[in-house]
């Protein structure tokens, strides 16, 4: 028979609050972020269960993990998520109807079943003895111990992880280098194109935003000669977001001249 | 035993001048047929200096032998290559090349026209090796060798003008009846094999007093049916009609004279056989007398004037394996007649070449008639075959028959007058068919076209045609002789010195009988034949012409009871081969495309499913664990 | 409380993580359900380590964690990769494998 675990002792009553408090709100976190629509909300809530799970470590006698968890995990690799959301795009999100016919109830029924199997495992498991706790392997503080484990019987394994996290580095570094096709347009090449371009409307560069108009911000279109927008004076990127202001209202009005 | 160097060049001459002439191609238009011609006359030399030189030694030491190389060394099965000349091989050495060498001759001007002639000349040589390495191989294999060499240069020659398909047709008839006799033959060394453990002459010899009777009996019937589809005789005799399709030299030489006579050589040459086993020797009686009748028979209703004597072929070749079967005494008599015959057939087939030549071809007797007299040479050396052939005193036939009617009557009991009776109506029914044959050609008044200009053959072609004619004349009365062929041959063929069993009649009396068997034929179709004959063969005759003429539906036969189900039983095969061996291959195949089809769905490329069954994966894992751990 | 109630939530967590691998189609959000998986088999292995009053299962978490950071940089750089010349970050699309 397979020897899985543990006897377990109670633990003190704080730790129990604590727990009764936090894990459910972790599950339910961890089921949010299996539901959200999109990205962003489901990053925020990976880092409020692990958050949490940054807790249970320091409650169960792991600090130095929990300070890890917390720096390395909601720290860096969820700021690296974020990162890479706003690259691919913020408002990415998932249609929800699944395309793999009967992948969802699967999946679901996979899950039911792992899930039972586990807990039922977990509560058929028996040690035969209490727990013993982290106190005398704490003695001398736990990032002593921790360090005196890694530098002494897991020392090789350290430096096989050292190099795989420098292999990784160098991996993403080579994954994310994208090559040059062209050379890089540089300012007399784009000068050329102005001047060999179709007209030579734009000869002397697009007019700048705001200019003969009653604002003077990016956002607001410059006025032509004959008081109307001039389109090209706002930039595409501003344009594209949308955040362009209705240039309507400042143009002059044809009607109110030909009346004077 | 005496060696001899020489025996190889009697069969490596023409084989070499064939190649020759076959390999060269048109360059040897122009000399072929002399080099084939020379060769076979320096065979016929050899064999004559061989005869010569055999005639002078005795006893045992007539024989000689010739070893030429090991050929099969496997165990303890070892076959040489060796060539055997003995008293029966000369004979048939001499007739061979002497024959073949005069039909050379006859060849050279009556194939003249034709732009083929030298391919002609190297079968011809090809067959003449082929049939003296049958007669001079000291085993079962090697003569096997031979026998297959034949039957390829007598499939070469008879479809020789095979741009006519029905020419082709009979070519491939003759190679497949052959192949059934052939069949046999190769049974029967490998019976030999297996209950002597030699195929040689000698070895079987020796080991047939210790063998089984029924192997011996298996080992008779097996040769007798390779003699039956060599020799065209019931039930393979189909074939030998249609072998007329060749040009009339090689029926003259193959398909009257020679090779057609290797199944009586066979059957002598394995008298020890023969004369071990009585149920075999009946067998080999009824295939000959049923022959002897049967191509006597189709002989009467034949207007194709090379038909009919194909059909006299037949029956003449039935009396000698019916003398062959009757044991001892019958062997020589077989021989004897076998020479007489390759004579007077070979001399027949000549003239009825010539008559063709001078004719445009046309074979039909119906529009002959009255040629006698425009070809005066053809019209006497055929006439003296034709004395030969329905046995008049004091031609060769007379001889021949004559004495397989005797013996054929001293058989004993009831065999012996069913046998000679059988023997008797042959003859009689052979002088019918042949004076029809005769005055139909040669007398009476002219039915042929005002195109044909009969006119007498050159001579290159009448030549071989007197000197065939002087041996059908004399042979028979040289052979008889004092008995001289029957004692030449006593060594090999009646080693024991058995004598024939007690006479029933007086010979004189049975030659009586026979004479008279042969007036009465002959009276009759005179009668019949002498004037009158319808230009058109007449459609209201009786049953029996009619099935005659049909060749006693011998192919009708072959066609409803060997061919037809043949091809049912073939195409059968070929549907169970279709539906349930392939169907059963295809069903593996179906099996796997559909089990493949079905598991391919799981790979649909989408990497989440990929991760789902990776899921499930663990899910079983955990399932043993927790099944395990209960 | 008892202490297998860690075990009973690391458990749980993993299973919603799985649940999120095979359902999500955002290749990030793969990613974050991997990231979860991992943190759950961290607390049972932080719950075990006390269990047994040694250290090794959190140097097992501990190694855990790098392994973890290393995954997420490299897998995060594919999919920069693939948005790049696909413009897309689901899974979905790249199934080329079948066609």
């Amino acid at each position: 028979m397979l020897n899985l675990a543990l006897h377990v002792g109670a633990t003190k009553t704080p730790e129990a609050v604590l727990f009764w408090f936090l894990a459910p709100l972790a599950v339910i976190a961890a089921l949010g972020m299996l539901m959200a629509k999109k990205a962003v909300h489901s990053a925020l809530l990976l880092a409020w269960v692990m958050i949490t799970l940054a807790i249970f470590y320091i409650a169960q006698d792991a600090l130095f993990l929990g300070i890890v968890q917390i720096v390395v995990y909601t720290g860096a690799v969820m700021m690296l998520f974020l990162f890479i959301l706003m690259l691919v795009g913020v408002d990415s999100s998932d249609s929800l109807v699944e395309n793999i016919k009967g992948q969802r109830p699967a999946s679901i029924a996979a899950a039911i079943g792992m899930g039972g199997l586990m807990v039922t495992l977990i509560g058929r498991a028996s040690l035969g003895r209490s727990a013993v706790g982290l106190v005398a392997a704490n003695t001398n503080g736990n990032v002593q111990g921790l360090a005196e484990q890694l530098f002494t019987k897991y020392v090789w394994a350290f430096e096989v992880i050292s190099a795989l996290l420098i292999t990784a580095a160098l991996g993403a570094m080579v994954l994310a280098h994208s090559q040059k096709v062209r050379s890089r347009t540089g300012q007399r090449d784009l000068s050329i194109a102005r001047f060999r371009g179709d007209s030579l409307a734009s000869a002397a560069g697009l007019p700048s935003s705001g200019v003969f108009a009653r604002h003077n911000a990016v956002d607001v279109p410059a006025l032509l000669p004959d008081g109307s927008a001039a389109p090209t004076s706002i930039s595409s990127v501003l344009k594209a977001r949308g955040d362009m202001i209705e240039s309507a209202i400042f143009e002059l009005q044809p009607k109110e001249e030909e009346e004077n | 035993m005496t060696t001899s160097s020489n025996l190889v060049y009697l069969i490596a001459l023409p084989l070499v001048s064939s190649a020759l002439l076959i390999l060269l191609g048109r360059k040897a238009d122009k000399w072929g047929h002399l080099l084939a011609t020379l060769v076979s006359a320096t065979a016929f030399g050899i064999g004559v200096m061989e005869f010569l030189a055999m005639h002078t030694r005795t006893g045992a030491a007539r024989a000689a032998t010739q070893h030429l190389f090991s050929w099969i060394s496997v165990g303890s099965f070892n076959v040489d290559a060796s060539l055997l000349l003995d008293q029966l091989s000369i004979c048939f050495v001499l007739l061979i090349t002497g024959v073949g060498t005069l039909i050379h001759i006859y060849s050279i001007a009556y194939m003249s026209h034709d732009r083929d002639r030298r391919r002609f000349f190297a079968y011809l040589n090809l067959f003449i090796a082929a049939m003296l390495l049958l007669v001079l191989g000291d085993s079962y294999l090697n003569l096997y060798v031979g026998w297959e060499g034949v039957g390829l240069a007598s499939y070469l020659l008879i479809g020789f003008w095979n741009q006519k398909p029905t020419y082709a047709t009979a070519a491939k008839k003759a190679f497949v009846a052959n192949r059934v006799g052939d069949v046999g033959l190769s049974l029967a060394i490998m019976i030999a094999f297996a209950q002597f453990g030699t195929v040689t002459f000698e070895g079987v010899k020796a080991g047939v007093p210790h063998a089984s009777g029924a192997a011996i009996t298996a080992i008779g019937a097996m040769l007798l049916l390779a003699a039956a589809g060599k020799s065209a005789q019931f039930p393979l005799q189909s074939w030998l009609g249609d072998a007329m399709a060749g040009p009339t030299p090689v029926s003259a030489l193959i398909h009257a004279a020679t090779m057609v006579t290797a199944g009586v050589y066979l059957i002598t040459r394995s008298n020890y056989i023969f004369d071990a086993s009585s149920t075999a020797r009946l067998l080999v009686v009824i295939v000959g007398g049923i022959t002897l009748i049967f191509g006597a028979l189709i002989g009467t209703a034949k207007d194709d004037i090379k038909k009919a004597l194909a059909a006299s072929t037949m029956s003449q070749i039935g009396y000698m394996i019916l003398a062959s079967g009757l044991g001892p005494v019958g062997y020589a008599i077989a021989i004897m007649h076998l020479l007489t015959h390759g004579f007077f057939k070979a001399g027949m087939f000549l003239g009825a070449g010539s008559v063709m030549h001078g004719m445009d071809d046309e074979v039909n007797m119906r529009r002959f008639g009255g040629i006698g007299k425009l070809m005066p040479i053809t019209f006497a050396t055929f006439g003296l075959g034709y004395l030969a052939i329905i046995g008049v005193p004091p031609f060769a036939g007379f001889y021949s028959k004559d004495k397989i009617i005797e013996i054929a009557f001293n058989a004993g009991g009831t065999k012996g007058w069913i046998l000679g009776g059988a023997t008797l109506l042959g003859a009689a029914i052979t002088a019918f068919y042949m004076t029809r044959l005769v005055v139909m050609t040669f007398t009476g008044s002219k039915r042929w076209d005002e195109k044909a200009h009969p006119h007498e053959s050159p001579i290159l072609m009448w030549l071989p045609m007197a000197v065939l004619a002087i041996g059908s004349v004399a042979s028979g009365f040289f052979f008889n002789s004092g008995n001289s062929l029957v004692n030449w041959l006593a060594p090999v063929l009646n080693s024991r010195g058995v004598e024939g069993g007690a006479e029933l009649m007086k010979p004189i009396v049975v030659s009586g009988l026979a004479l008279a068997a042969v007036v009465i034929g002959v009276g009759i179709a005179l009668t019949k034949y002498r004037s009158n004959v319808p230009i058109e063969a007449p459609e209201d005759v009786t049953i029996f012409t009619k099935l005659a003429r049909k060749d006693l539906l011998q192919d009708s036969f072959n066609e409803a009871v060997l061919m037809r189900p043949g091809q049912k039983l073939t195409a059968g095969l070929v549907k169970t081969d279709t539906n349930v061996i392939d169907g059963l291959v295809r069903l593996v195949g179906a099996i796997f495309i559909g089990s493949a089809t079905a598991l391919r769905r799981i790979q649909n490329g989408y990497v989440r499913s990929y991760a789902l069954i990776m899921v499930l994966g663990a899910l079983a894992l955990i399932a043993m664990i927790w099944v395990v751990t209960l | 409380m008892d202490i297998s109630n860690y075990l009973y939530l690391s458990a749980l967590l993993f299973t919603i993580g799985a649940v999120g691998v095979v359902v999500r189609r955002n290749a990030i959000v793969v990613f974050m359900c991997i990231e979860l998986m991992l943190n759950a088999a961290n607390l049972a292995f932080v719950t075990f380590s006390r269990i047994n009053g040694n250290l090794d299962g959190q140097v097992a978490s501990f190694f855990t964690m790098v392994v973890a950071a290393c995954e997420v940089v490299v897998g995060l750089a594919i999919i920069v990769t693939i948005y790049r010349s696909r413009r897309s970050a689901s899974v979905d699309d790249a199934s080329l494998l079948k066609r």
